[in-house]
C-alpha cells in the first residue's frame, strides 16, 4: 500500500483497494439506472384477486399499443398506504370503491378518472362434496370449518358476511368461520383441504378450473352490496389514460368477463 | 386508553402460546442439543442444518408447508385424524406445532453451546465416582448449563411471542383460538385503526425489551459467578 502515496499510513490497508472496485460498481449502477426506459412505462398497482385478468389485459394492451406495463400485486389496503406515502404507481386497480375514492378526496389521484372496471362474484364452494344442498348445508354438522375473507379488511369478506346475514345463517356459522386476510387466503384454506367450505371469488374458480369440483352455489347479487372494483389514475399520462380506455373497451370487458367478473 | 376485550384475549392467548411452546421446546430441545453436542455421528451435520433452517427460511415457507402437512390428507393431519383428534389447522394445537418448528434453533443452539462449553472433564470425573449417565446429566450437565437454559427459555419464549408469518398462514384469525397479538396488530393496521395498533405494538415492544434485558442481566451475573 505504501507505493500508492500513503507511506505514513502503511499499517492502514483499506482505502485504495476498496475504493477502485467501488467506483466501477457505482458507474455500473448509474449506467443501469440511466438506461432504464422510464418514459413510456406504466406502473400498475393491482388488487391480488385481479391477478389472472390483469395478466391477459396487459398482454393485449402491450401488443396493441406498444407501451410497457409493469404490474405490482398486493392487497388494496397496503397499496393504498404505499400510494399515500409516495409509491411510484401510475394507475391503481383496487378491489373496492372506498380506497380510490379516498385517494381522489385527498388529491393523490387525477380527478374524474375513477371508474368501475369489474364487479366481483361471490360463490360458496365445497370441493370434494358433490350435490351438497347449499346454502342450507352450511349449518349441517357434517361441515367443519368455513373460510371467508376477513369482513373487516376485504371487500369479499364484507360481502360474505352480508350474504350470510341476509340468508339468516350468520349466527349459526360464526363459530366455524376462519378468516383469511384476503380472498386469496380464504381460497387457499379451502383449496388445501383445511376448510370444508369457502365463500370465494368467481374469478378464483375460473383460474383454478381443474380443482373446482364439488358443489357450488353462486350467491345471488341481491344478498349483498355489489363488490365493485374501481380504478383511478394516479399520475396523468397518455399511456395511463389509454389503459383506462382499454378497460372500458369491448375487448377489455370480454377479457374481464371471461376471467369470472361481471362488468358494469 | 385501555385494551379492548378482544385485544386482552389476544394478549393472553399469545402468552399461553409462548409458554406452552417453550415448555415443549425445552422437552424436545434438551435431548436434541445434548446429542448434537456430543455425538460423533456423521448424521450430526445434517441434523444441525435441519435445526437451523427456520433461521433462514421465510416464515411463509414454513407456514405454507405446515398448512399442507396439517390438512386432513397431509402427513401430520392424517396422523391426527387416525388418532381421532380434531383437525389441527386453525387450532391452538396447530399453532403450538408451528411455533415449535419456528423457534427450534433459538432453543437448541444455546443449549448445544452450553453443553459443549462444559467440556468432557466434569463428566469423566463424575464417571470415576460411578455416576450413571442419567445421574451425570442431571447433577452435572443441568446445573453447569444453567445460563444456556436461561438463554434458551427466554429466546424461545420471546421468539414465539413475535411470531407472525407462520400464524398468518395456518391460524385463520379466530379470536380466542388463533388470533395472537401480532395478527391482531396486523388487522388493526390494515383496517386503519392506528390507535389500537399503537397500543398493542407498544406493549409488545416493551414486553420483548424487558425480557431480553432480564436475559442479559441474568447472564452477566452467571458470567461473574463462573469466570
Amino acid at each position: 500500500m505504501t507505493d500508492r502515496g500513503h507511506p505514513s499510513r502503511s499499517h492502514d490497508s483499506h482505502p485504495v483497494p476498496i475504493a477502485a472496485p467501488a467506483r466501477y460498481l457505482l458507474a455500473l449502477v448509474s449506467l443501469l439506472i440511466v438506461s432504464h426506459p422510464l418514459a413510456d412505462r406504466l406502473n400498475l398497482a393491482v388488487a391480488s384477486n385481479f391477478a389472472g385478468a390483469v395478466a391477459l389485459l396487459v398482454e393485449r394492451f402491450e401488443a396493441q399499443r406498444g407501451h410497457h406495463v409493469s404490474v405490482s400485486l398486493g392487497s388494496t389496503g397496503k397499496q393504498y398506504a404505499q400510494i399515500i406515502h409516495g409509491a411510484p404507481f401510475d394507475l391503481f386497480l383496487a378491489a373496492d370503491v372506498e380506497r380510490p375514492k379516498r385517494l381522489e378526496d385527498v388529491g393523490h389521484a387525477i380527478k374524474d378518472t375513477r371508474m368501475t372496471y369489474a364487479i366481483g362474484e361471490l360463490i360458496i364452494w365445497a370441493p370434494g362434496r358433490e350435490r351438497l344442498d347449499l346454502p342450507s348445508a352450511l349449518t349441517s354438522p357434517a361441515i367443519g370449518r368455513i373460510a371467508i375473507a376477513n369482513p373487516r379488511l376485504a371487500p369479499y369478506g364484507r360481502a360474505a358476511r352480508e350474504a350470510l346475514e341476509s340468508l339468516g345463517l350468520w349466527d349459526d356459522v360464526r363459530p366455524r368461520l376462519v378468516r383469511g386476510e384476503n380472498i386469496a387466503q380464504a381460497f387457499q384454506f379451502v383449496y388445501s383441504g383445511n376448510a370444508d367450505v369457502g365463500l370465494v371469488a368467481g374469478a378464483q374458480l375460473v383460474a383454478h378450473a381443474s380443482a373446482a369440483s364439488g358443489s357450488r352455489w353462486p350467491v345471488p347479487p341481491g344478498l349483498h352490496r355489489p363488490i365493485e372494483q374501481q380504478a383511478v389514475l394516479l399520475r396523468d399520462s397518455r399511456a395511463g389514460r389509454a389503459f383506462l380506455d382499454f378497460l372500458r373497451s369491448d375487448d377489455g370487458r370480454t377479457v374481464i368477463r371471461k376471467a369470472g367478473y361481471r362488468v358494469p | 386508553m385501555i385494551l379492548s376485550p378482544d385485544d386482552l384475549t389476544a394478549l393472553w392467548l399469545t402468552l399461553q402460546l409462548a409458554g406452552v411452546s417453550t415448555v415443549v421446546l425445552l422437552l424436545i430441545g434438551t435431548p436434541l442439543a445434548w446429542w448434537l453436542a456430543w455425538s460423533r455421528s456423521r448424521m450430526r451435520f445434517l441434523v444441525e442444518a435441519l435445526v437451523a433452517l427456520p433461521l433462514v427460511l421465510p416464515p411463509t415457507v414454513l407456514g405454507f408447508y405446515l398448512l399442507i402437512a396439517l390438512a386432513p390428507r397431509g402427513p401430520i393431519g392424517a396422523g391426527a385424524t387416525a388418532l381421532g383428534l380434531p383437525p389441527l389447522a386453525f387450532s391452538f394445537s396447530g399453532l403450538v406445532i408451528g411455533s415449535v418448528f419456528y423457534s427450534l434453533p433459538f432453543v437448541v443452539q444455546p443449549l448445544q453451546e452450553a453443553f459443549r462449553a462444559i467440556g468432557q472433564r466434569p463428566f469423566d470425573v463424575a464417571a470415576t465416582l460411578r455416576a450413571t449417565p442419567f445421574d451425570r446429566f442431571v447433577s452435572v450437565a443441568l446445573p453447569l448449563a444453567r445460563p444456556g437454559f436461561v438463554t434458551a427459555t427466554v429466546l424461545g419464549f420471546a421468539h414465539t411471542l413475535g411470531e407472525f408469518g407462520v400464524v398468518l398462514m395456518i391460524g385463520g384469525n379466530i379470536p380466542g383460538e388463533t388470533q395472537v397479538l401480532s395478527i391482531a396488530i396486523y388487522e388493526h393496521v390494515e383496517a386503519l385503526d392506528y390507535g389500537r395498533a399503537h397500543l398493542l405494538s407498544g406493549l409488545l415492544l416493551v414486553l420483548s425489551f424487558v425480557m431480553l434485558l432480564t436475559l442479559y442481566a441474568v447472564n452477566r451475573r452467571f458470567a461473574r459467578w463462573h469466570p
